[in-house]
């Protein structure tokens, strides 16, 4: 155990990965108790007040506390993309088990859909998706519909490492031994596979939030919820950036950017700990 | 490869086709009450000097599509018109054919992808070689950090971020549009400079964040080249530098990266279509951001088959070519 | 036997020793490791006489294989050259510099591969992999005169000349093996330095690989080191034998002498695990465990696993006495 302390303390992009979101959930926290949250809704405030004390992130022109967006918005943006990225690892994972361990048609057919799947682009889907859906989504709904292509990715890859980790002598031993398939792999591939599995998913939160984002920003997420996406909405909605109302879109690209650092930084460090040969190279 | 390989490769493609139709088709059906129809309603009692065309878009789709039909016949009319490039009349503008007003963004969005791709592929690719090779200038390991961070970022982020400095605090280049409002579209040098200037910072959004991403694959990639046995042998026979890190090194470590760009097209698109929204930049992407809020369905359904069946076909054309680059897969001449 | 200049036992098979051809002096590598140097090759002398054929023998993790990297001095970090020399001819290698010392390799010691490995280029061609070896040689040669000297190169090794233009993946094993010995020969080097060359090659295979080696050798009167671990084979083909053992050269005489009256007493295990000189074996069979280089005991590094072993061999590492010219042991004992 200390060794493993030691080595996730050398383990730079780990450790930079953590505190930039750790940073985040600090803000949100801290925020909640300094800030309105209910000045995030419209006609709150006085609208386009660029940044002061009173309002350090300043106000839009809908009326929105900016500072109180964020704090509300930055974590329903996680939840959406949270929610998505474990459903998507989830459904990958048992079908990747299920096409690695049993071969046959089973895996065709799973390979198949996701190997098409993953050349389509798939931003278009969930466009075609979430415009079928009457009405505004909710940010829950905005979650599972991103989770509908979320799966693809983590499919792929995670069948590749089963696939390899199947090869190894210690389940070519289990089997032998008399253990089940359900209990080889439960109890010989998961825990070789969850340092790979963490990485799949933390790279798979990040993937939900771009595409969640992706959708906000055209028009189509949940119009009455402050999330980032939205807010850049409203920011190309209202021109901001030829008006010169620099501080509407500044703070939610800021925070973006660093959710996207430090899910990157993450997932950089856990490969590190799936691919003990990375360590030496990277 | 044989010739049974391509044939497969092209069902693929087929049933992409059929795939990205169908869910054009069904989707919309999902929620019980069809938004098309819905949407028509609206416009016709809208009014207005379309009136009449409106009015015989209804009649027409009700006609091919109402309920009283069964649903098969419904999917096989679809099919029949998307086979034909007929994706109806835009409902927004009409009377105007969503097929022409694809055709007229097309150029745009082509020009633009394919600029930013091939560079951001190029020098991405170089780069990472470089990256990973003992031998390379000391300096160059100073660009792994800003590569890894832009790498991180979605490309319209980073558009906003270039706006605002090279077109709104130091206004070098135009902010929107893909030329200048009064310009007229011909082909003169001046035209021509106009679109390029327009095109500097979206490109530069793409191609900054998706060359970080293949410097990071190809680095990885050399990595696992420079220790494979050829590489070591190849020393041993005394050939040059160059030659072991150009025709051994980098020969190999490409392979995966043009397996990698069949994948990443789809990604580079959707990232594209943002980028292209918020520099209202004349392409597929604004056409498609205009559709959804004005809730253009046919519009939305031509725009999302056209692309899916383009990248489709850029896919199979990359599969195809692929052989010629690894002789281990190769088509069998028949 | 069948094979002629296989296996004689005495040290005059070509009658033109004419002295020493490469001579390798105190020789150290370490591998730089977080808890010290691993030294893989420790203070390792022998002379190397020309047409002579050197057998060296060890386990894996012996230091053999890194040793006949470090003569091509094409050792890699984390592992460098600690000391010592290596004289081809009368030229001391460390004081050429990167590009003389690139042109040594292959036209004056060449390599042959691991035959379990894939060291040929899977994207080139037989006959570019062995146009590039010449061209980086300064060897300017037509199209026609190419083709002659590749078709003459392979044939001498006993391939076909369509083989120039097949891709690797279309060999067989031995054929890639003969090719590496072909692209081996191609400047007519003074030395052959052959790491394991049939290892993973099946027995048939490796006999015609061996007898391949040998008849290049002869046609060029070059001398050959061989680098492996097995004993049958070395006993077949080398005029003398060098044995290995963590790191230091533990023992050297004529092959007949050591396989008669092997000094070392590691060497003796060896033998005696042989089942007899006819039947081929491995050295598997020995008590104890190969030692970790990282973590050596002080003393005698075999001191662990030798029956001979006393209170001096536990604290005194055994120094390399000259028995005869050409013979020697390093052991309290022997």
């Amino acid at each position: 155990m200390h060794g493993f302390l030691g080595y996730v303390r050398r383990n730079n992009s780990l450790v930079l990965g953590s505190a930039l979101l750790l940073f985040l959930a600090l803000f949100v926290i801290i925020g909640h108790f300094v800030v309105d949250v209910e000045d995030a809704r419209a006609l709150s405030v006085r609208p386009l007040q660029p940044p002061s004390w009173k309002y350090p992130f300043g106000t839009d022109r809908q009326g929105r506390d900016l500072l109180a967006v964020m704090v509300a918005g930055t974590p329903l943006t996680l939840r959406i993309g949270f929610i998505a990225g474990f459903l998507g690892v989830g459904i990958g994972t048992v079908l990747a088990f299920v096409a690695a361990y049993y071969r046959g048609w089973a895996d065709t057919i799973i390979r198949g859909i996701a190997d098409i799947g993953l050349t389509v682009p798939g931003l278009l889907i969930l466009i075609i998706i979430a415009v079928s859906i009457r009405g505004g989504l909710s940010v829950n709904q905005m979650a599972i519909v991103v989770a509908s292509l979320a799966w693809l990715n983590p499919t792929r890859t995670i069948r590749a490492q089963v696939l390899s980790l199947r090869e190894r002598g210690y389940v070519e031993i289990a089997r032998m031994s008399g253990m089940s398939g359900p209990a080889i792999i439960l109890f010989e591939l998961m825990p070789n596979l969850l340092p790979y599995l963490a990485a799949t998913l933390v790279n798979a939160v990040s993937s939900a939030i771009l595409a969640s984002i992706g959708l906000e920003v055209l028009g189509l997420g949940p119009i009455d919820a402050p999330t980032l996406g939205m807010t850049l909405y409203w920011v190309n909605f209202n021109a901001a950036m030829i008006n010169g109302w620099w501080w509407w879109w500044t703070a939610p690209t800021i925070i973006i950017v660093i959710v996207f650092l430090g899910l990157f930084f993450v997932t950089v460090g856990l490969d590190e700990i799936a691919n003990p040969r990375l360590r030496r190279s990277a | 490869m044989h010739l049974i390989d391509i044939v497969k490769r092209c069902g693929v493609f087929v049933v992409i086709v059929w795939l990205a139709a169908s869910l054009n088709f069904f989707l919309p059906k999902l929620s019980g009450q069809d938004p098309v129809r819905t949407k028509l309603l609206q416009q016709a009692q809208l009014g207005g000097y379309v009136q009449q065309g409106i009015d015989e878009m209804v009649k027409v789709y009700e006609a091919r599509f109402g309920l009283d039909r069964p649903m098969w016949q419904q999917y096989l009319s679809y099919l029949g018109d998307v086979a034909r490039l007929d994706f109806n009349y835009s409902i927004a503008s009409y009377p105007r054919t969503v097929s022409s007003m694809i055709a007229e963004a097309v150029p745009w969005t082509v020009g633009l992808l394919g600029m930013t791709t091939i560079l951001s592929f190029v020098i991405g690719t170089i780069l990472g070689a470089l990256l990973a090779w003992p031998r390379a200038p000391r300096w160059m390991a100073w660009l792994m950090p800003p590569l890894w961070a832009l790498h991180a970022i979605p490309f319209f982020l980073l558009g906003l971020i270039l706006m605002y400095v090279f077109a709104f605090q130091l206004p070098l280049l135009p902010i929107f549009g893909g030329y200048s409002a009064g310009a007229r579209p011909e082909l003169s040098i001046g035209f021509i400079l106009d679109v390029a200037r327009h095109a500097v910072l979206p490109a530069l959004s793409i191609i900054l964040v998706a060359t970080g991403g293949w410097a990071l694959g190809m680095r990885g990639m050399m990595v696992t080249t420079m220790g494979e046995d050829y590489v070591t042998f190849a020393e041993g026979k005394g050939l040059s530098n160059l030659t072991i890190f150009m025709r051994y090194c980098l020969r190999n470590a490409i392979l995966p990266q043009v397996t990698a760009l069949a994948l990443a097209l789809g990604q580079i698109l959707s990232g594209a279509v943002l980028v292209e929204v918020i520099f209202g930049y004349p392409g597929i992407g604004a056409l498609l951001f205009q559709a959804i809020r004005e809730n253009d369905h046919f519009l939305i359904q031509g725009i999302v088959f056209t692309v899916i069946v383009a990248l489709g076909l850029t896919t199979l054309i990359l599969d195809l070519f692929y052989p010629l680059l690894d002789p281990r897969i190769s088509y069998r001449r028949t | 036997m069948t094979t002629d200049g296989m296996n004689t036992g005495d040290m005059n098979t070509g009658g033109m020793n004419t002295g020493a051809i490469l001579r390798v002096e105190r020789l150290r590598v370490g591998f730089d490791h977080p808890l010290g140097v691993v030294q893989a090759v420790d203070d390792v002398s022998f002379t190397l006489l020309a047409n002579e054929r050197l057998g060296l023998a060890g386990e894996s993790g012996s230091g053999k294989s890194t040793m006949a990297l470090a003569i091509l001095r094409m050792i890699k970090p984390p592992g460098r050259i600690q000391g010592g020399a290596v004289y081809l001819d009368r030229t001391e290698l460390s004081s050429l510099d990167q590009e003389a010392i690139r042109r040594v390799r292959l036209a004056g010691i060449a390599l042959v591969p691991q035959g379990s490995m894939n060291s040929l280029n899977p994207v080139m061609r037989i006959r570019a992999q062995i146009a590039d070896a010449l061209a980086d040689h300064r060897v300017v040669l037509s199209k026609a005169e190419l083709a002659t000297r590749v078709a003459d190169l392979l044939r001498r090794v006993g391939l076909r000349a369509e083989v120039a233009d097949l891709y690797p993946h279309e060999l067989s094993g031995g054929m890639k093996q003969r090719a590496c010995i072909a692209i081996a020969i191609c400047l007519s080097p003074q030395v052959i330095i052959a790491d394991e060359p049939t290892s993973a090659l099946d027995v048939v295979v490796q006999r015609q690989v061996m007898e391949t080696l040998a008849r290049v050798q002869r046609d060029l009167g070059a001398a050959v080191i061989l680098v492996g671990h097995d004993m049958g084979l070395m006993a077949q083909f080398v005029d003398r034998l060098g044995v290995m053992y963590a790191g230091r050269l533990v023992e050297i005489a004529p092959i007949g002498e050591i396989i008669t009256r092997p000094r070392h007493p590691y060497t003796q295990m060896l033998i005696s695990s042989l089942p007899s000189l006819e039947a081929r074996g491995t050295m598997h069979g020995i008590p104890g465990l190969a030692p970790l280089l990282r973590d050596l005991p002080p003393g005698c590094a075999f001191h662990p696993r030798c029956p001979r072993a006393d209170a001096r061999c536990r604290t005194e590492k055994p120094a390399v006495r000259d028995l005869a010219p050409g013979q020697q042991v390093a052991c309290h004992h022997a």
